[in-house]
């Protein structure tokens, strides 16, 4: 359960405009109509006893310990379930409630084990408490009769164990299960005595159970329990900090024994999750101390030789001096740096200063260029800012929402939940995916229209959306008259009139049929608030920024910005990519987005940093790869990113790594781009730090310390030494010292610092003058660049197609167990759920090629050719297969091609033309992978 | 630089830029694209491919941009 420390005021808070006035043993308090007595008590200062009740869940009204008294009603209701009412009089305390509660509370202890003192629950268990609070003195029946206190425990979950013996049938779990988390993983079986709780006829490993943790921190007992409080016992403190997975960016309560990680919680008071988390966040954490983690500094001259481990001083300065030797050989624009968009904003920015100011160019770019790139460039050419519209929250308030190219019950969780509790509660959804996504259909989810589209054809989809809806007059055109630019409207509007536009003349491309492109374009434009969420299935293809823009263009056209309920809302891949980007990680962009060209800007930056700004834009990833292997580009600085991994066309990226004469990573364990490193500088985990991360809605919230840096620094401090060392010292004591630099330098963070966000809790950009606690919608009066601009996107085909040869269309995503290149995951318990990558496929492209389940198949693509093991699934459609990234040596990206998008050179991860075939043996590649990765092992020095 | 992947990137950034019906846009929003997201050293290997290779495999819409805007997709960098 939550700590017992944290206050829970039994029921949900109610919002309401009426007021109601009661007394609760005398003391008048007003409450919002619609609150429960119990909460009503709460707020007066009163702890009434309860069991069932707990202020995240909806009352239930089981345990009958809440009874009160109320003037002029009989018997005794019970608070938790009865709402107030004006002039209520109630009484919580008095000897017939005390006698009614002791007898209550004596039932259920004489069906409880009394081991107290060896249990893992001990000084933190709400029926040991309520035991106490009701004055149980004595037990009068034994345990000779019928009971529960023999069962066995359930302990297939690596994370939580289940002891039925502890169990008070309270159903806090199932409520959980179902109303916050959304799965429906839990049952009350039978009736009566005979009830007991079950996550259907399996175990809970192989049950639905998602492992969110829900119903672990609802428990109000030593029944659904971490086994890391087994383990080490209770928590001495708490500190409170921001997840590093995902870009949802939940606020977790890390409860610690000195400096050691007994459990992480999900935070009830965090404004991103209010109280929920995934089982990444909640329970894979264990990487933080793994073995495997880097502790020293190392160096070595060619990457064929052993590695030296060396000081800290030593590795710097070798680096230093080898990014120094190269410039002068090769040219100031030789070197660059790639930020990381898992390390904190106060961080990325060091990293990018360091390019730009002791480097003295922008060759500086980070992995948002693989992922959300094109939201960047997208968003800010439309609406005029490089970020999605609206906060989490906004979710509650939209009627339809439009989910596209993006998988939320996997790839982020904690907001999927939120999302399909408002679905639960009736606002209708449109899903746009090739994949028969989870969403798609689930237990009270079902999605109204999947448009199961041909990847690479969103373009075509989302302009034939729109032709539907000004072809048949359901566009605002109050709302575009009043907020958008008429002349870009008007050839906008021509052009997406034009009949190539329309859903029947694109059947054919998309796959999709007509009627269901306009039934759901008339869902969209007149169904309410509509809101859009969207992911990498839009950004990561050749008009990855088309498809943003004509996202945008659609949500303008129906009036559907500026609000809660709708907007634009990008999931973030990573835990820190919207901060990363905001920290001027693009090789065009100084911090907060301004061009590098700009003149004013420039002299902003080199009048604080005391150095010349160069006003060309720098290399992107993808180009220094092919400058490395031009020759032009010898040096890079990589600080907590595996291009070797996740970027495409491993051959070729691999070739560039190859190239370089100085690769300096920077990480918390041996990746894959390490073993083509000369300098390794030991990086430090979210938990050895402080900063901030920024998630998906603009939220910049805390990461603080609770260990000390396993090998002495945190990643800013190397940062800072490393700049020392290239003899441009950068002078910071702590990081919010960072933090008020940005403040000052960028105007949408200018009013952020760590003592606001200390009184805040977090805080969305901007946040300024106009704006001093943040802005949880944009463009609420107009637009950011004044005029929204509609822009013409014109659908054209990728050049990546199939032929003969390559008949099938691969499609890579992530599952809800893994993160990214799985080097955290992989090092948890996590892996339970995902021993490797899979190519899934359809049993008719499956039965055509001689595949079963579980065969090792052969993907081949114009790039290159991987083995993996097939799961042949009716999710996908025939002709598309898919696969995930999780593990080096599957190889997806020995297969993905080095095709982008026009605008971004964002990869089109989401299209490769390929073959699968059976097969027994490994690729070349894979051969080659496990004989390099052997070789490099081998350079590693002994633990 | 290879110069075929620069041509691919060019031709794609037109593609999109085509759509525009005015021409002078049309070239106006490719070579501003260029120069606004591409590093120096790749903007001269793609002039080096128009002068040296006659813009082989270069859409019209690119040679148009890039002679229009030589001079501003040069002089810096
Ligand atoms: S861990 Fe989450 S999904 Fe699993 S049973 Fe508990 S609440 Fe349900
Ligand atoms: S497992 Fe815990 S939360 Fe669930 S019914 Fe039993 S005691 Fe209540
Ligand atoms: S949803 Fe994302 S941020 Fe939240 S716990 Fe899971 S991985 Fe962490
Ligand atoms: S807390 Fe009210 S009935 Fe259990």
């Amino acid at each position: 359960m939550y700590s017992t420390q944290e206050p829970d005021a039994g029921t949900p808070l109610r919002v309401s405009q009426q007021l109601v006035t009661l007394q609760i043993d005398g003391v008048p308090v007003t409450v919002p109509a619609g609150t429960s007595v119990m909460r009503a008590a709460f707020d007066a200062g009163v702890r009434v006893p309860k069991l069932c009740a707990t202020d995240h869940l909806e009352a239930f009204g089981s345990c009958r310990l809440c009874l009160v008294e109320i003037e002029g009603r009989r018997g005794f209701p019970a608070s938790c379930t009865t709402p107030v009412e004006a002039g209520m009089k109630v009484t919580t305390q008095s000897d017939k409630l005390a006698k009614l509660r002791r007898n209550t509370m004596e039932l259920y202890i004489s069906d409880h084990p009394l081991d107290c003192l060896t249990c893992p629950a001990n000084g933190n268990c709400e029926l040991q408490d309520m035991a106490g609070v009701v004055g149980l003195r004595e037990v009068r029946y034994g345990s000779e009769g019928e009971n529960h206190l023999v069962g066995t425990k359930d302990t297939s979950n690596p994370y939580f164990s289940f002891d039925p013996t502890k169990c008070i049938v309270c159903s806090r779990c199932v409520r959980a299960c179902e109303e916050v988390q959304g799965t429906f993983a839990l049952t009350v079986e039978g009736r009566g005595f005979q009830s007991k709780i079950a996550p259907g006829p399996t175990g809970f490993v192989e049950s639905e159970c998602v492992s969110c943790g829900a119903c672990v921190q609802a428990c109000p007992t030593a029944t659904l329990m971490e086994k890391s409080i087994t383990e080490m016992g209770q928590p001495d403190h708490a500190v409170v900090t921001t997840c590093a997975y995902c870009g949802v960016g939940c606020s977790f309560r890390a409860e610690m024994k000195g400096s050691q990680v007994v459990r992480m919680v999900p935070n009830k008071n965090g404004q991103a999750n209010h109280g929920h988390s995934c089982v990444k966040g909640r329970f894979a954490w264990g990487y933080a101390t793994h073995p495997d983690r880097l502790k020293h500094p190392m160096i070595r001259a060619k990457i064929t030789d052993p590695w030296r481990v060396v000081s800290w001083e030593e590795a710097l300065r070798y680096a230093a001096g080898e990014f120094r030797r190269i410039q002068e050989k090769h040219g100031r624009g030789s070197v660059g740096g790639i930020t990381s968009s898992r390390c904190t904003n106060e961080e990325t920015y060091l990293v990018q200063k360091l390019v730009r100011a002791a480097f003295g160019n922008n060759n500086v770019d980070t992995c948002a260029r693989v992922c959300h790139s094109p939201t960047g460039y997208g968003l800010k050419a439309t609406l005029g800012e490089s970020a999605g519209t609206q906060n989490f929250d906004s979710v509650d308030a939209a009627d339809v929402i439009l989910v596209i190219g993006a998988n939320p019950t996997d790839a982020h969780p904690v907001f999927a939940s939120r999302m399909k509790r408002r679905l639960r509660q009736g606002a209708r959804l449109i899903v746009v995916d090739p994949r028969r996504i989870d969403l798609v259909r689930q237990p009270h989810v079902e999605a109204e229209f999947h448009l199961a589209l041909r990847p690479g054809t969103n373009v075509a989809v989302l302009n034939a959306l729109a032709h539907v809806i000004v072809a048949e007059g359901l566009a605002k055109d109050d709302y575009v008259g009043q907020r958008c630019d008429q002349p870009e409207f008007e050839t906008w509007r021509r052009f997406i009139l034009q009949p190539r536009n329309s859903p029947e003349a694109l059947e054919e491309a998309t796959g999709v049929p007509a009627e269901r492109i306009r039934g759901a374009a008339r869902l969209y434009a007149t169904g309410g608030n509509a809101a859009i969420y969207y992911g990498l299935g839009v950004t990561e293809h050749s008009q990855g920024s088309t498809t943003v823009m004509a996202i945008a263009n659609l949500a303008m056209l129906t009036g559907n910005v500026g609000r809660p309920g709708v907007g634009v809302n990008p999931l973030r891949g990573q835990n820190n990519v919207q901060g990363s980007c905001d920290m001027g990680s693009f090789p065009h962009e100084l911090p907060g987005y301004r061009h590098v060209s700009d003149p004013t800007v420039r002299e902003l930056f080199s009048t604080t940093w005391g150095v010349p700004i160069d006003p060309e834009p720098g290399l992107r990833i993808p180009n220094m790869f092919d400058a490395a292997i031009d020759g032009s580009f010898k040096g890079l600085y990589v600080q907590g990113e595996d291009i070797a991994q996740s970027d495409p066309d491993t051959r070729h990226v691999s070739h560039a790594l190859e190239s370089l004469e100085c690769l300096v990573v920077q990480d918390i364990f041996l990746n894959e781009t390490a073993k083509f490193a000369h300098v390794l500088l030991p990086g430090s985990s979210f938990l050895e730090k402080d900063g901030t991360f920024t998630n998906a809605e603009r939220r910049i919230s805390r990461v603080r310390k609770v260990m000390p840096p396993l090998a002495g620094y945190a990643d800013w401090q190397v940062t800072l030494e490393l700049a020392k060392a290239l003899g441009y010292p950068m002078h910071y004591e702590h990081p919010s010292q960072i933090m008020d630099e940005i403040a000052a330098l960028t105007p949408t963070f200018a009013g952020v610092s760590y003592e606001r966000l200390e009184r805040l809790g977090s805080i969305q950009w901007p946040c300024n003058a106009k704006a001093p606690e943040g802005t949880p919608v944009m463009h609420v009066e107009a637009f950011v660049r004044g005029k929204g601009r509609f822009v013409v996107t014109e659908y054209v085909p990728t050049s990546e197609r199939t032929t003969r040869k390559f008949p099938l269309i691969l499609t890579t995503g992530r599952i809800l167990s893994q993160y990214n290149v799985g080097a955290q995951t992989r090092r948890t318990h996590n892996a339970v759920w995902h021993e490797g990558d899979r190519l899934e496929l359809h049993p008719h492209d499956a039965e055509n090629r001689g595949i079963r389940d579980g065969d090792w198949v052969s993907v081949r693509s114009r790039a290159g050719e991987t083995t993996l093991r097939a799961q042949v699934t009716e999710r996908m459609q025939p002709g598309i297969v898919y696969t995930t990234f999780h593990h080096p040596e599957s190889g997806a990206n020995v297969v993905t091609t080095d095709n982008s998008d026009w605008a971004t050179n964002c990869p089109e991860y989401k299209v490769t033309a390929v073959e699968v075939t059976p097969t027994a043996t490994p690729s070349a590649w894979q051969e080659q992978f496990q004989r390099f990765s052997e070789a490099q092992a081998g350079l590693m020095p002994q633990r | 630089m290879d110069s075929n992947k620069l041509v691919k990137m060019a031709n794609d950034i037109a593609a999109f830029f085509e759509a525009e019906p005015d021409p002078a846009a049309c070239s106006a929003g490719i070579g501003g694209h260029i120069g606004r997201f591409w590093d120096p050293r790749m903007r001269r290997a793609l002039f080096r491919h128009l002068d040296e290779h006659g813009g082989e495999g270069l859409r019209d819409s690119v040679v148009r941009a890039l002679s229009a805007h030589r001079e501003a997709l040069l002089t810096k960098g």
